[in-house]
């Protein structure tokens, strides 16, 4: 088998580097169309980041990472989790409620914090798996629903919670004490902005991720239920209980979501927190192909595209939208790059299994067909 | 009844199940008795906009686009495509809408919403039916796809018009609503008495005579086209066959993709023209975000219809109600629905209890009914926020009692290759 290997990098390989090849000359031709100068928006957007801006990328792709994780994990299993997004809202203002009171001293409030954001982000999810496991309706639909029931839920307990900030119209939750604030890592040399400590929480997620998919039976069961429901059943996997886990889990992943941001950046969660989050995160686990290490790229590529996005303004007179074009002509040319990409895959493999077969039968095994 | 993705185990009612067959007296009954619950509603909780010509008139304006997203939704999902990206094609057909309509004028931007939408469904069926890929991945990039590109269109062509802004387009110019001129005031008039059950049937006939777009009208010949064209033409037959067993279908010479390419095609105009009637007849203007996830709604009101226009329309009638209701009568209006709600739940939770022996869910709806009457009666209003959240809790409660016995297309969702059945 290990002759085989090379093929399966390679192809693994040219997904992604054929789905931005396509990406970028279908966006060229768009900016072309409509007129914009496409030779200054790449130079933009294809210049090597300053110090601060690599911050920023980072800092990006750390949110973005987790959000993509919590996608990913109902991916693996078929289990299209488009509520992330609610979740997230849902959990990180219970978080910002629970921290603001300071009831625990420095990091174990920050501890605390991210306990209580994922029991929220599980208990929003949960919903939506007893109506799928109980009533039969599908999870699309339902957190679709779901997410904007939160916006409603999640207005009417701020403006319950609320503190008003001076001078400023937005209201939030209660700033954290300034203890359990987290400054951020100096990671990059000449950035006078700091990476989030909590990319540490990623990486962890990352790793947990990983292992629990590959290495335990919960992530075999998980992986053989997303590849054929029926196999799964049969080998003796309770798909409902399945489901309700991956469900929770999937939401308590997203209630980590917003804690970057929390502990680093805004302290308090009110209506100017960044919004959005769990539909990124849908992209980017098709882009990253619900990899770890997949997702790792995929994510520092959105956010690259983001931050570079920032000058184009400025520097080729073109509005930054254009940056939702390219991200969404990427995601489209790698979904369809990916299952062109296994249907050549399949067919290598068949035709592979073929020779086999047509060797094992002839009493002379051609060498042509062996070693093809 | 999940789209695509896990079964779960979920018990489904497997025998074909009684349909309902109505005769046009029943419906007609159907009606009068919805009239006579509301006017008890109205009477009972003194919330007079309950059953107003002027809610009903706004709820009507309402359902039109999630009807005609969920209408097409009928016609990709009838040829087994599901279509979870019909928001992308309708934020699409806003954006068309807006851009011919400003340019060339109303009429002009229906077709700008029709061609938009159906560059969505251009797309969403290269994806799906070409390349197969899983339709709930390509629908939902769609939808991240249209929402990148009406924000960068808007603010590459309307920004530097007059009235125009970086997320909205210039003023649009009106279409022609129609009304029966001495008829509606009557009925207005008869209305404005507030007699139990007398006005309020006045007020439900003023919505069907007073300031109706001609797009609703359209979208009722839609309707009618669409069951007359799905059901009764061999053209339909043959595109629900698709849906139902492609490899039948290939082996009676059907050709199954061109038939899918051509019904994601329609339903991406259907849903851009629902796009469109936000654009032109609702709002006069384009915005961005303007469809704030009324495609969804139209899916989840096509599959709360059954996979069936009469059940749909009905679907997006009750959508398009509750969202009047919490625009217009805000907390005040949705408060005098924690009242029916209580007393369903309360008849639900007996009904359960008594003629179906399931003690536990009989249980749990009492109980809940109980709450939702002690919320009823301890407060006056329901606040905005959580009213703003009525559509879609009421698609959730109604998905939650009705999805085991909706049967959706035998083949809906599955990727189909030419020639797979051999």
């Amino acid at each position: 088998m290990s002759t085989f290997s090379p093929r399966k990098l390679l192809l693994a390989v040219a997904a992604p580097v054929l789905a931005l090849v396509v990406a970028f000359l279908v966006t060229s031709a768009i900016l072309l169309l409509l007129g914009d100068p496409v030779v200054e928006v790449w130079q933009t957007i294809l210049s090597w980041p300053k110090p601060r801006q690599l911050v920023q990328i980072v800092n990006g792709a750390t949110v973005y990472y987790l959000s993509a994780i919590a996608v990913a994990v109902g991916f693996r299993m078929n289990l299209f989790n488009i509520g992330v997004d609610g979740q997230y809202r849902v959990a990180v203002f219970a978080g910002a409620a629970f921290a603001g009171q300071a009831w625990f001293p420095g990091p174990l409030n920050v501890l605390l914090t991210i306990v209580v954001a994922m029991v929220a982000g599980g208990l929003w999810a949960s919903i939506a798996a007893y109506l799928k496991v109980r009533r039969g309706i599908s999870e699309v639909i339902s957190t679709i629903m779901l997410n904007a029931i939160a916006t409603g839920v999640v207005q009417w307990l701020l403006l319950k919670v609320a503190v008003k900030q001076q001078g400023s119209n937005s209201i939030s939750t209660k700033p954290i004490p300034e203890s359990s604030q987290l400054d951020g890592l100096g990671l990059v040399p000449g950035a006078t902005n700091k990476v989030y400590t909590l990319i540490l929480l990623a990486v962890l997620v990352g790793a947990l991720y990983w292992f629990v998919i590959n290495k335990t039976r919960f992530g075999f069961d998980l992986r053989a239920t997303g590849r054929s429901e029926s196999a799964a059943v049969a080998s003796g996997v309770k798909v409902p209980r399945m489901v309700v886990t991956t469900m929770i889990a999937s939401g308590a992943l997203a209630g980590l979501i917003g804690m970057p941001l929390l502990f680093g950046q805004d302290h308090s969660y009110g209506t100017t927190f960044q919004a959005g989050l769990g539909f990124a995160g849908i992209g980017i686990a098709l882009l990253g192909r619900n990899h770890p290490l997949g997702i790792a790229a995929a994510a520092l590529l959105w956010s690259f595209l983001d931050v570079q996005s920032n000058a184009l303004q400025i520097r080729a007179g073109v509005a930054s939208e254009v940056v939702f074009i390219i991200q969404g002509v990427i995601l489209f040319a790698v979904v369809i790059a990916y299952e062109l990409i296994r249907r050549a895959d399949v067919r290598l493999e068949q035709q592979r299994v073929a020779r086999e077969l047509a060797a094992t039968r002839s009493d002379a095994p051609t060498p042509e067909g062996a070693t093809a | 009844m999940s789209v695509t993705g896990l079964d779960a185990g979920v018990e489904k009612v497997t025998a074909t199940p009684r349909r309902l067959r109505l005769s046009p007296l029943q419906w007609v009954g159907v009606g009068l008795g919805a009239v006579l619950v509301l006017s008890i509603l109205r009477v009972v909780t003194g919330a007079n906009d309950v059953d107003s010509s002027g809610l009903l008139i706004a709820a009507f304006g309402l359902a039109v686009p999630i009807a005609l997203a969920g209408l097409g939704g009928l016609w990709s999902e009838r040829a087994g495509v599901v279509n979870i990206g019909l928001e992308g094609m309708m934020i699409l057909g806003t954006w068309g809408a807006g851009f011919l309509g400003y340019h060339l004028g109303p009429w002009w931007g229906l077709v700008g919403a029709v061609i938009g939408g159906a560059v969505g469904g251009l797309i969403h069926a290269i994806a799906t039916v070409t390349f197969g890929v899983d339709h709930i991945v390509s629908g939902v990039a769609l939808n991240i796809v249209a929402l990148g590109f009406a924000k960068y269109l808007s603010v590459r062509f309307f920004s530097t018009l007059p009235g125009g802004g970086p997320t909205q387009s210039p003023p649009l110019e009106e279409l022609p609503t129609i009304s029966i001129p001495g008829l509606s005031d009557a009925l207005g008039e008869l209305e404005q008495k507030h007699i139990f059950f007398i006005s309020d049937l006045a007020g439900v006939l003023r919505a069907f005579c007073t300031n109706v777009s001609v797009v609703t009208i359209l979208a009722v010949l839609l309707f009618i086209a669409t069951a007359y064209i799905l059901w009764r033409s061999t053209f339909g037959l043959r595109l629900r066959s698709v849906g139902e067993s492609p490899v039948a279908a290939e082996s009676l010479g059907v050709n199954v993709l061109r038939y899918k390419f051509l019904a994601v095609l329609v339903s991406g105009g259907l849903a851009g023209l629902g796009g469109g009637f936000l654009a032109l007849v609702a709002a006069n203007v384009f915005r961005d975000g303007q469809t704030g996830g009324r495609g969804y709604i139209g899916l989840a009101a096509m599959i709360f219809g059954n996979w069936r226009p009469g059940g749909l329309l009905a679907g997006s009638v009750l959508f398009g109600y509750t969202d009047a209701a919490q625009l217009r009568g805000g907390g005040t209006t949705v408060h005098a629905f924690l009242l029916l709600l209580a007393v369903l739940l309360i008849g639900i939770g007996i009904w359960q209890i008594v003629r179906k022996g399931r003690v536990v869910q009989g249980v749990i709806a009492l109980v809940v009914g109980v709450i939702v009457g002690a919320w009823y009666a301890l407060t006056d209003i329901v606040p905005p926020e959580l009213s703003s959240t009525l559509p879609y809790v009421t698609t959730l409660l109604v998905l939650a009692f009705a999805s085991q016995r909706l049967r959706m297309p035998a083949a809906d969702g599955q990727i189909y290759r030419k020639g797979e059945g051999h």
